[in-house]
């Protein structure tokens, strides 16, 4: 499944895609940067209610396929131009992140 | 092949573009065509390395050598120094402020992280003078 299929499926609010044929193949769920470098796996969807920038570098290093924010969740300005340019998807969904890890899981 | 060099300047004040020099190790390890898993792990350490410089020691300089057989990466600052070393080393144990907190970071896992990723880590740190990280990530 492609990030946009991912997004389409969920009805997920996208806020950029320059990566949108990016295959996801797993999740992750956190807010503390360190234990998301840590864990997070290549191809892995990552759910947060972290809306800085450093979201973006994270998600460039860990490799991970998107970001879906949750619980309404808006990226702080200038996150969403970084992302173009860094080539991460960002995506917003208004459900908590346990409901949204529960649907990413059923698409897998 | 040759020694790959790659130095940077590691701005303290700026949080926003912290992570800027991971990145662009990354992109010169996938350029040079490392592997995906050794990108990683160089990935993992050298980022927790310049976090840690931005949020504890106002900033260094990243040196980054490129070797046929291994990946070296020293982080050099000025900043505070860390007391007890192994205590540093402990998973959760951080004095990053309430401020760092709402930013994400002071989850205490940056050191055990580059522990983890690199096959070596020596730690040289003086209070009131600074800290040299060198990591080793071998190919
Ligand atoms: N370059 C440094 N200069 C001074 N102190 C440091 C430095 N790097 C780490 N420390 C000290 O070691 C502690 C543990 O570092 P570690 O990276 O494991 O956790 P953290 O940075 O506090 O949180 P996290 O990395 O999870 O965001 C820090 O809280 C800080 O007190
Ligand atoms: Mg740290």
């Amino acid at each position: 499944m492609t990030v946009h299929e991912m997004a389409e499926k969920l009805s997920l609010q996208t806020i950029c895609e320059p990566d949108p044929d990016r295959e996801v193949t797993g999740g992750y769920t956190g807010d503390l940067l360190s234990w998301v470098m840590g864990r997070a796996q290549s191809g892995d969807v990552w759910l947060t209610i972290m809306s800085n920038q450093n979201v973006v570098a994270v998600a460039t290093l860990a490799d991970t396929a998107a970001v879906i924010f949750t619980e309404g969740v808006q990226p702080d300005a200038g996150v969403r131009e970084l992302a173009e340019k860094k080539d991460v998807n960002l995506y917003s969904s208004p459900d908590h992140s346990f409901a949204v890890g529960a649907k990413v899981a059923a698409l897998l | 092949m040759d020694v790959f060099r790659l130095h940077f300047d590691i701005d303290g004040g700026s949080f926003a573009s912290a992570g800027n020099a991971s990145v662009e190790v990354k992109k010169t390890l996938r350029q040079l065509g490392v592997s995906n898993a050794v990108i990683r792990r160089c990935s993992i350490a050298m980022y927790e390395g310049e976090i840690n410089m931005v949020i504890h020691a106002d900033g260094g300089t990243a040196d980054v050598e490129v070797y046929p057989d291994r990946i070296v990466m020293v982080l050099e600052d000025h900043g505070p120094g860390i007391p007890d070393v192994e205590l540093a080393m402990k998973e959760g144990y951080s004095t990053a402020t309430e401020q760092i907190h709402n930013m994400g970071f002071g989850a205490g896992m940056g050191l055990p992280n580059m522990k983890r990723s690199s096959d070596d880590l020596k730690i040289e740190t003086k209070v009131g003078v600074g800290t040299k990280i060198t990591m080793v990530v071998r190919l």
